[in-house]
């Protein structure tokens, strides 16, 4: 394992979120706060509880969740698409490096990035509602699972788009309707039967649902569901970048 | 002595089914350097990227050091440093910053006072603390010098190092192949300037169509290949050759003030005694005589031509 390799990389790529900070940090959390501030304060005092959490602490895991997911995939997605846009990748391709090697530093980085951006969010929210963590161990399984999964789909989105505009399709067109229609900012059970059916072929729900149940105990669906959810998308990530790398696709022709 | 660089039977089909390698055999010494010539679309970066893993082989075997460069990739890639002919950079990146990260990428600890002495060689030490983007086109390229050279390889592959700059700095190329060539390391540079081949390479290689056409020693392939003109400024020009120099190789120029003889300084006879004793039996007269030995770059475009 060439791990001083993984950290050369891991520690240029966080050294262009500091070159970025207002991009990379702040700005998803002054949008963050924003949500907060619309749809928890201004309408959530129009909404009573939900599940017996008051709906501005209901939300808070889903805008997390919301901020981790988002970020994590624009973090990867762009960090390893610079350096093949730019053409500077050559450098990590011709060097003793395996693939391995190279998908643990980006995609660390880039979940690293989000995980902080997913922490600033939750002790900015805690100023706002109070905030109860009923399942601290799970909550941080759920937190970093989400951030590497997503980082992984960022890494493959990164490699598979060979300009600008592929590379927001997929966050832009994909990810964020799944996360807005995954129950961020509602409860499933609030919707009509139909759609809460229709609901639960939303990947998302999955993940939100079981990051929501580690703080307030509540879930949509089964804690278990949860994490198989989040389980398949992490093996699916992992394949998907194994079988790139064994064919090469977009990196070595 | 084992060669630094063996590869054997190379070939690279690309997916969309262009050719770019035809079986590629070649062996490089150590401590050699080497040009590898070729118009462009020749297949140079395709050979150098696929030794250097950026592309992958078709077939065929790399040998480096010692090393297969596919199965044992980290030992052979360590020995090979690469700059590419493009000038890929990450334009926010410190100079320093930025070979460090190279060093990094091989595995090595860091090693700043390596990195200083680079810099300073490759005069870039006063720019360490700017950004690449505010760097000149010379100074990038002296800094992916820089770059390849901080894990110390033994094998330094050059891909057009001087396409498009100016003759100062393509001097300054030359000098600092010339240093790294003194303290030992071999090198590999790919160029469509003949001039540059001729000033700095031990052995030339021409490639063409993904085909080596020719590796030889460069004085060795100069003297070989080379052709010889003899010109003539004739006292009075002349409006046709006569019939009886017909079995010279002579050409006339247009405007009939001179004669150009071509033959082969390696053939047994070059054939100007009895030119000159058959001129002047003739009654062509001349002022003035000149001979010319054909640059590597006639060469080079005969064999292309003829390939």
């Amino acid at each position: 394992m060439n791990f001083e390799a993984i950290k050369s990389i891991y520690l240029a790529e966080m050294a262009r979120t500091r070159r970025t900070i207002m991009q990379s940090i702040i700005s998803p959390v002054i949008s963050t706060v924003l949500y907060f501030v619309v749809f928890g304060a201004a309408i959530g005092s129009r909404i009573t509880e939900v599940d017996g959490v008051s709906y501005g602490a209901f939300i808070v895991p889903g805008l997390i969740m919301l901020s981790l997911m988002t970020q994590s995939l624009s973090n990867a997605s762009f960090g390893i698409y610079f350096p093949k846009f730019t053409g500077t990748i050559f450098e990590v391709l011709s060097a003793p490096v395996s693939f391995l090697e190279i998908t643990i530093a980006y995609v660390g980085a880039a979940a690293t990035k989000s995980v902080l951006v997913g922490l600033i969010i939750l002790i900015t929210a805690n100023f706002f509602v109070p905030l109860e963590i009923q399942h601290p161990v799970w909550m941080v399984a759920f937190f970093v699972l989400t951030a590497v999964t997503f980082a992984l789909l960022g890494f493959i989105i990164g490699i598979w788009a060979d300009n600008f505009e592929k590379l927001q399709f997929v966050p832009l067109l994909i990810v964020t309707p799944l996360a807005f229609l995954g129950g961020s900012f509602y409860s499933i059970n609030m919707l009509p039967e139909f759609w809460q059916k229709v609901t639960l072929i939303n990947p998302v729900v999955y993940l939100i649902s079981g990051f929501r149940w580690s703080f307030y105990g509540q879930a949509d669906v089964s804690l278990w569901l949860s994490l198989l959810a989040t389980m398949i998308f992490l093996g699916g990530s992992l394949a998907i970048i194994h079988r790139i790398f064994k064919t090469g696709y977009r990196l070595k022709p | 002595m084992a060669p630094i660089l063996s590869v054997r039977d190379l070939e690279k089909t690309y997916d969309g089914g262009f050719q770019a390698l035809k079986s590629v055999s070649l062996d490089i010494s150590e401590g050699e350097v080497f040009a590898l010539l070729g118009p462009n679309g020749a297949g140079k970066t395709t050979l150098i990227s696929t030794i250097c893993g950026l592309v992958r082989p078709t077939s065929g075997s790399i040998d480096v050091g010692g090393f297969d460069a596919l199965k044992d990739f980290r030992a052979a890639r360590q020995l090979i440093g690469l700059v590419p002919q493009e000038m890929p950079t990450a334009p926010f990146e410190m100079v320093a910053d930025t070979v460090a990260f190279s060093r990094g990428l091989f595995g090595l600890k860091p090693d700043p006072a390596l990195v200083e002495s680079i810099l300073k060689d490759l005069s870039l030490w006063d720019k360490r603390d700017n950004a690449i983007m505010s760097l000149s086109g010379g100074m990038k390229r002296r800094l992916l010098v820089a770059k390849a050279l901080a894990h110390e390889p033994r094998l330094l592959f050059l891909d057009e190092p001087t396409a498009g700059v100016d003759v100062e700095l393509r001097h300054d190329m030359w000098r600092i192949v010339g240093n790294l060539k003194e303290r030992g390391v071999t090198i590999i540079l790919t160029t469509h300037y003949i001039e540059e081949a001729e000033e700095m390479a031990d052995r030339v290689g021409v490639i063409n169509g993904g085909e080596i056409i020719l590796v030889e020693d460069k004085a060795e392939l100069m003297r070989k290949l080379g052709r010889k003109l003899l010109t003539l400024n004739l006292s009075e020009p002349l409006s046709a050759l006569p019939a009886s120099l017909a079995q010279y190789d002579l050409t006339l120029a247009s405007d009939g003030t001179s004669l150009v003889y071509t033959y082969d300084t390696h053939a047994e006879r070059t054939g100007i005694t009895s030119l000159l004793t058959d001129l002047s039996s003739a009654g062509v007269r001349f002022q003035d005589l000149q001979t010319d030995q054909s640059s590597l770059e006639d060469i080079f475009v005969d064999l292309v031509k003829s390939g």
